[in-house]
């Protein structure tokens, strides 16, 4: 399975909001390929930056987490909207359902969002993201991970994914992380380490590419003049 | 490199939103697609439940739909003899954070293209997201008043359940208001689609 079940009991959260009945097959028409286009929203210059965000600079280790938004044919997805969010350095999430008594970070949002290049190319700089505790089960932590939305081209493309860090020890209890059960696919939730990207003295680079939906064929026929 | 050699990749697996969605997605509002003093404007509105029937308020609800004309703002979508409504982008959000309601306000799209030269009868497509939700669910939102097109929509006439089926369906409230509950599980659960390959 590549992609999670609906139903993934160790997750206790999906046990109430799992469908039951099966699922209807919807035939592929124009109103799945096609999908939102974001000229009408641009992000704000410092958007992409949650470093800047605030007078001053969050606590905590600064990444810089950026990558390319491809199509399943390997095409890059131009000018697609990118949307993160992420707890603090201590693993707090600026939010008032967050009880976690982890320190808020005064100078930490934890919101960030930017277009796509030609390339397909995104670029944030961050914070390092903390684990935090939730009590899904027995001493259950949430091993560190950013949230990401992402339109591509259409309605049928739209994924929301986390990516996660590489050698972090708390994948193997993460009943989230392990709802998708092909091991492959796990790791293509797990961002890499790249020392090119890396900022002498300033901040840890790593990389995380993502794959939508593909180039999708013309799905009705229309008569030509 | 030619077509041929393109190498297919594989996908990146979904997640959950979690229950912090509202810190990157729900930052502007994005819930009215017109101004509600547009002279079309209809409002939907809605709660979305979970299976023991208590509202999700940590869920987010996105529609996309084409224009009053039948054509969707997208550069696929290339009829052009279709008028686009200025301004009317046909994509929509709003978070469930208030006792599990969301709600649009927006314009009543046409009728659309279906397979195999079919037409589909005025509606929305809908996506679902929340925390227990490891990947979105996709419904869609077809309306009550439109009982004719909805007979010959091919989509609605692919479910046999007729309750099912009727879960599709938003009911008009009087004047330009319609409501449309969302069911995750259990009794009386939305029908919910798998997108074809």
């Amino acid at each position: 399975m590549e992609q999670p079940p609906y139903l993934y009991p160790d997750y206790v959260g999906t046990r109430l909001r799992a469908p039951k009945e099966p699922l209807i097959i919807l035939p592929k028409t124009l109103s799945d390929v096609t999908g939102p286009v974001y000229g009408h929203h641009r992000p704000g210059e410092l958007d992409n930056d949650l470093t800047r965000q605030h007078e001053g600079e969050p606590q905590g280790q600064k990444i810089i987490v950026h990558g390319r938004v491809l199509d399943g044919d390997g095409r890059p997805v131009r000018n697609t909207l990118v949307e993160i969010w992420q707890a603090n350095a201590a693993g707090r999430y600026r939010h008032k359902v967050d009880q976690h008594p982890a320190p808020i970070d005064p100078n930490f949002s934890g919101a960030g969002r930017t277009l796509t290049d030609d390339d397909g190319y995104y670029r944030f700089v961050t914070i390092k993201p903390g684990a935090y505790p939730w009590q899904n089960h027995y001493n259950a932590w949430r091993p560190a991970h950013i949230h990401f939305s992402l339109f591509g081209r259409a309605f049928r493309s739209r994924l929301v994914t986390q990516m996660y860090f590489p050698g972090d020890p708390l994948f193997y209890q993460d009943p989230i992380f392990n709802s998708v059960r092909d091991e492959k696919a796990r790791e293509r939730m797990i961002s890499t380490f790249d020392l090119d990207a890396t900022i002498p003295e300033e901040a840890l680079g790593f990389r995380f590419d993502i794959v939508l939906e593909g180039r999708y064929a013309t799905p009705f026929e229309r008569p030509h003049a | 490199m030619t077509e041929e050699k393109v190498q297919k990749l594989r996908l990146t697996p979904s997640q959950t939103v979690g229950p912090y969605l509202s810190l990157g997605l729900l930052r502007e509002d994005w819930s009215e697609l017109v101004s509600p003093d547009h002279p079309q404007a209809i409002r939907i509105e809605g709660t979305l439940y979970d299976g023991a029937g208590d509202p999700v308020t940590d869920g987010l609800v996105e529609i996309w739909q084409a224009a009053p004309s039948g054509r969707y703002d997208h550069p696929t979508d290339d009829r052009e003899e279709l008028p686009l409504e200025e301004g009317f982008h046909g994509f929509g959000r709003s978070g469930t954070v208030e006792e599990g309601r969301f709600s649009f306000v927006t314009l009543k799209p046409g009728p659309v293209p279906g397979p195999e030269g079919t037409t589909q009868a005025p509606h929305i497509m809908v996506a679902v997201f929340a925390r227990g939700l490891l990947k979105q669910l996709i419904t869609r939102i077809y309306f009550e008043d439109e009982a004719e097109a909805n007979a010959g929509d091919p989509v609605l006439r692919s479910i046999a359940d007729e309750r099912m089926r009727n879960t599709l369906i938003a009911r008009k409230e009087g004047g330009n208001r319609y409501r449309f509950d969302i069911r995750l599980q259990g009794e009386g659960q939305t029908a919910f689609f798998k997108l074809s390959e």
